[in-house]
């Protein structure tokens, strides 16, 4: 079964492309910044090839079905790449209700003696390009989405360094807000790490926090508490005044915790917990006097 | 039937689990291991836990009770070798195990009741001699 609104693609495919053009220009819906001209004419001329390829079944409702298929795969290459130039997905999607002004054009003009014919393919067609635009916004929000989960998934990786400091002593220092997510895997690392290197000490630097609500802070004391249990002692270092203000006001319970103020003074009270200490050599000093 | 093992090594009592624990094994080992702190006069027990993989909140508190216990009978008590996964359910499932002593391996372990048991004798002597004068 044949279509009127296939029928008309495959008559008109030039004219159509034409018109399409003309309106997007006339719109104001080009940029040309973006994206040259002979671009936008081919992915105009293979998504009208596409879309008369896809209604040639006589399948006009469903995108979702086989005969869609090209057509779809076309759509979502364009909205990504089209997000990618920096393209809005309201510009993308109008890419493809721009197409309603010709197809429609053509419909009144082919069918002018039958009114009746003209207002239902008109619906039809509507619909149906008001499904592809659609589909286009979601595969534009959908690259979008991809986008930000791989980022988190970056930030999660790249956010949790252990670092040794010393024979026994691992440092961590944490820097940016501190989720649950972030905090399970802060907790998972560090453990891990010490495992494999044998510490004794760990240091949690939390300079780079800016804030401590009761959940963040309930993941600190739960991480030193982990670290008792595999038989490392934990101290968190780098507190900020306004950090110790909140703890306080929270009323949350660090009394177990051993709490020091810099790296630095952290790192000395795990020398003296090994029994280790630095020292400046004897010419050194010698020289620093002269 | 099934138990865990518990060595002797001088004033040491060694336990190693290395078998997944049930709940059974683990009042047969709580049972075993106080019988044998008297019968033996063990100053130090030692529990190395680092085959175990999984723990739910009954061996938590079984752990937590043999380390109670040994305490009460006079032997310092010392886990070893707790692994991450472990450490992180047990936090979670809000068993901090307070009571118990931890080390990362055996030999830590060791030292670390070797000290212990040193120091409560050195309180000893220095009690015998000042009673001497």
């Amino acid at each position: 079964m044949t279509t009127r609104i296939h029928a008309i693609l495959k008559k008109y495919p030039s004219e159509l492309l034409t018109e399409w053009l003309n309106v997007m220009t006339t719109g104001g819906m080009r940029r040309d910044a973006l994206m040259k001209e002979a671009e936008l004419r081919e992915q105009c001329a293979e998504f009208l090839r596409l879309l008369t390829q896809a209604t040639e079944q006589g399948n006009l409702t469903d995108i979702t079905g086989a005969s869609f298929t090209q057509a779809r795969e076309m759509l979502e290459r364009l909205s990504r790449s089209r997000s990618l130039q920096g393209f809005s997905p309201a510009e993308t999607a109008t890419f493809i209700f721009s197409l309603k002004q010709p197809l429609f054009d053509r419909l009144r003009g082919e069918y002018a003696s039958q009114p009746q014919v003209v207002a239902e393919e008109m619906w039809t067609a509507t619909l149906l390009l008001d499904r592809l635009g659609l589909y286009t916004t979601e595969v534009h929000q959908r690259a979008r989405e991809e986008v930000i989960m791989r980022q988190q998934q970056e930030m999660l990786e790249l956010s949790t360094p252990v670092v040794q400091l010393w024979d026994r002593i691992v440092c961590l220092p944490l820097i940016g807000t501190l989720d649950s997510g972030r905090t399970q895997t802060v907790m998972e690392t560090l453990l891990q790490r010490i495992v494999e290197t044998g510490a004794e000490i760990a240091i949690i630097d939390i300079t780079g926090v800016p804030t401590v609500d009761t959940l963040t802070a309930q993941h600190l004391i739960k991480t030193v508490t982990a670290t008792r249990l595999m038989g490392a002692e934990c101290v968190i270092s780098g507190i900020r005044p306004q950090i110790a203000q909140t703890i306080v006001h929270l009323g949350v319970d660090l009394a177990g915790v051993v709490t020091k103020s810099s790296v630095a003074g952290a790192f000395n009270w795990a020398l003296k917990r090994l029994n280790q200490t630095i020292s400046a050599q004897q010419s050194l000093r010698a020289s620093g006097k002269a | 039937m099934e138990r865990i093992p518990i060595l002797r090594m001088g004033r040491v009592l060694l336990v190693t689990i290395q078998v997944d624990m049930h709940d059974q094994l683990a009042v047969t080992l709580q049972d075993d291991l106080t019988a044998k702190i008297v019968e033996t006069g063990a100053g130090g027990v030692l529990i190395d836990i680092s085959s175990l993989e999984v723990v739910d909140s009954f061996i938590g508190r079984i752990l937590g009770n043999i380390a109670t216990m040994s305490r009460v009978l006079d032997a310092q008590t010392v886990v070893v070798g707790m692994q991450p996964a472990v450490a992180i359910t047990l936090v979670e499932l809000g068993m901090s195990l307070p009571g118990i002593r931890t080390a990362l391996n055996v030999e830590k372990g060791m030292t670390l009741l070797q000290a212990s048991m040193d120091a409560d004798e050195v309180v000893l002597e220095v009690a015998d001699a000042s009673l001497e004068d």
